[in-house]
């Protein structure tokens, strides 16, 4: 794929309901390739900008199945096939006394699917993203509100973009050299 | 306006003073890491953690050389220090997943001022009691043989033993707190990133922050999997010390072998938990300036915590007692008797006082909003758990059914050693943690603001 000199026009807010309004325009005038950025969640701000499916409680739940299985089966096969011992002729596949272990890896497969699932879906880690190359964007960290439209939008048009982003009422707007 | 920023702005006591902005919350909190310098508080503190730090690793090296004989356990007590230290340790570390999970899922927000700094504690509370039982093993350095791993020796660890529950339990607790703190830190770590002026320090935060840049695809993932980890750190805390006290209930002597233990140790864990928070946050709050932060509802909602759980302990307490005379067994009996006039019984009445005397003033309002007092009913409550972990494990062992088989159990200097040598690792960590990370979540406060909100058009 050519990969395009311009990764996008990102235009940045004072506030969140500035973004959050933004967002829903910016949707609704017909972008789809768009995405915003704020120093902490923000409440609808997903949704605005068209991001539906969340992938992430599946993954978990995949993990914790996946957990409590091998779990289960670890210690059955430990105890009753691999290395059986016959303690007053009680059974080998003594099903209570390893229900503590299963849930402990019910919990941590779980938990590890959490954790690298939601990393791997956000693609990260990826240190290097085109937009850190504009400069106010070290606040998306701090106390400001962006909003870019990626260049590869079928809607996407320098001049026509950017005179859009401007009737949102942003306080900057910039280029993203990708 | 939900009931969030209701709480927050019309709230008896805020959880963050009023004139707060991003930008003063971002910056007051990461200047502690990046411009403040390196005070000589700091530095003394660190000195003397670091140092009581190599003493405890000169009492393992001994202890590597010359085997578990060094330190005081002996039959009939074989469990000892190693135990009693370890049980108060991993309780101290539960108030920090009880923070940051389950007052999470109870949409706490005052809780987000002090989870960070609760769940580091939590981690270094957790490496301190890890390293007990694996010493206490006799050969530490084939400590690895506790996992079910194929060897040669074609051997497995026996499931149907409490103490492989505990390994599992333990090492799981221990994996879920580092990443359920790592994944709190990443966009803190990116805040670090951004507001540095350092190249070096820009290069290794930027590593850590993994390229966060704060997408609402990625807040909306990460959203969703912080609150489910939350709701797996949920029952996974309260089922640590409840493995932990399987380790004695599963047994059948007398004073262990008891069906209350569960919920007891579990109390007394968040008990002892919260009580180090506070011994923590409260020297933290004033010498880094944080009372905006950490305000006196954080203090009260604590002290109120400790209050409630430390009811539990006491009610746990009497059952026991109850129970020694009810059930009619002479040994539980006897038991109950030992306890209260054996040789240990100064340390029992002591339990009694710290536990559960002294800590009823915590009713009173006055004394729960001062900072002064809450730090010596804490640190009171943390000598309280450890005393009760001291007579669970010494005083049920050192006599059961033979007198025969009676004997008396005297820590040895090394067992003093290695447990304060613990404290100085813990505080050690500590002083590093506080020096090098955020301790004040950022992004947590900043939707504490109430500029948070979205209004609607």
């Amino acid at each position: 794929m050519k990969r395009l000199a311009i990764y996008g026009m990102m235009a940045e807010f004072d506030t969140t309901s500035d973004l959050v309004a933004a967002a829903r325009r910016t949707h609704e005038a017909g972008y789809r390739k768009i995405d915003a950025y704020s120093p902490f969640p923000v409440e609808g701000l997903a949704d605005e900008i068209g991001f539906r499916k969340n992938a992430v409680p599946l993954i978990v739940l995949i993990g914790g199945v996946l957990g409590a299985i091998s779990g289960y089966l670890l210690q059955y096969w430990i105890s009753a096939v691999s290395y059986p011992i016959n303690v007053g002729g009680r059974p080998y596949n003594s099903w209570p006394a390893f229900i503590v272990v299963t849930f402990e890896t019910t919990i941590l497969f779980a938990g590890l699917a959490a954790v690298l699932g939601m990393l791997a879906l956000n693609g990260l880690p990826m240190p290097y993203h085109p937009v850190f190359n504009v400069p106010r964007f070290a606040f998306a960290t701090r106390d400001r509100f962006f909003l870019i439209i990626f260049s590869s939008d079928p809607k996407y048009d320098a001049a026509t973009t950017r005179t859009f982003l401007e009737s949102l009422g942003p306080r900057s707007i910039s280029e993203v050299p990708s | 306006m939900d009931d969030r920023t209701e709480e927050v702005t019309l709230g008896k006591a805020p959880v963050i003073e009023p004139g707060h902005t991003f930008a003063t919350v971002t910056d007051k909190i990461s200047a502690i890491v990046l411009t403040r310098p390196t005070s000589v508080g700091w530095l003394f503190g660190f000195g003397v953690a670091f140092l009581v730090t190599m003493m405890m690793l000169y009492a393992i090296g001994y202890l590597f050389v010359r085997g578990v004989g060094i330190w005081g356990v002996n039959v009939p007590v074989g469990w000892g220090f190693a135990i009693v230290n370890f049980v108060w340790w991993i309780g101290i570390g539960h108030a920090g997943t009880l923070i940051s999970a389950i007052l999470l899922l109870l949409r706490q927000s005052w809780r987000n001022s002090i989870n960070r700094f609760a769940e580091a504690m939590t981690l270094f509370a957790v490496a301190c009691a890890g390293l007990f039982p694996v010493l206490h093993l006799g050969r530490p350095w084939l400590a690895y043989w506790l996992f079910p791993y194929p060897n040669t020796m074609k051997y497995w660890p026996q499931f149907r033993s409490p103490l492989v529950w505990d390994v599992f339990a333990v090492s799981t607790y221990f994996t879920i707190s580092l990443m359920f703190w790592f994944i709190g830190l990443i966009p803190d770590l990116a805040t670090l990133r951004d507001r540095s002026g350092n190249r070096a320090a820009q290069i290794i935060y930027g590593i850590l922050a993994m390229g966060w840049r704060g997408s609402a695809r990625h807040w909306a993932r990460y959203e969703t999997a912080y609150l489910l980890l939350a709701g797996l750190a949920t029952p996974l805390v309260l089922s640590v010390h409840t493995v932990v006290s399987f380790d004695f209930a599963i047994s059948i002597v007398p004073g262990w072998h008891t069906t209350i233990f569960p919920p007891y140790f579990v109390a007394g864990a968040i008990y002892s938990g919260f009580a180090m928070v506070l011994v923590l946050a409260i020297p933290i709050r004033k010498f880094y300036g944080l009372e905006d932060f950490i305000t006196e509802r954080h203090l009260q909602n604590s002290a109120k915590v400790m209050l409630a759980t430390g009811l539990i302990v006491a009610y746990g307490y009497a059952i026991e007692a109850f129970m020694g005379w009810y059930s009619g067994n002479r040994y539980d009996a006897f038991l109950l008797w030992n306890r209260l006039h054996g040789p240990y019984h100064f340390w029992y009445w002591m339990l009694l006082v710290c536990n559960i005397g002294i800590p009823q003033v915590l009713w009173i309002r006055k004394l729960r909003s001062s900072p002064f007092w809450l730090f010596l009913i804490s640190m009171d409550i943390l000598v309280g758990m450890w005393l009760e972990r001291f007579v669970i494990v010494v005083v049920s062992l050192h006599r059961d059914f033979l007198n025969s088989s009676w004997g008396m159990y005297y820590p040895t200097r090394w067992d003093w050693m290695t447990y304060i040598g613990t404290i100085g690792m813990f505080l050690a960590l500590m002083f590093l943690f506080l020096r090098i990370l955020p301790a004040i979540s950022i992004f947590e406060m900043r939707t504490l603001l109430p500029q948070a909100e979205v209004k609607p058009e």
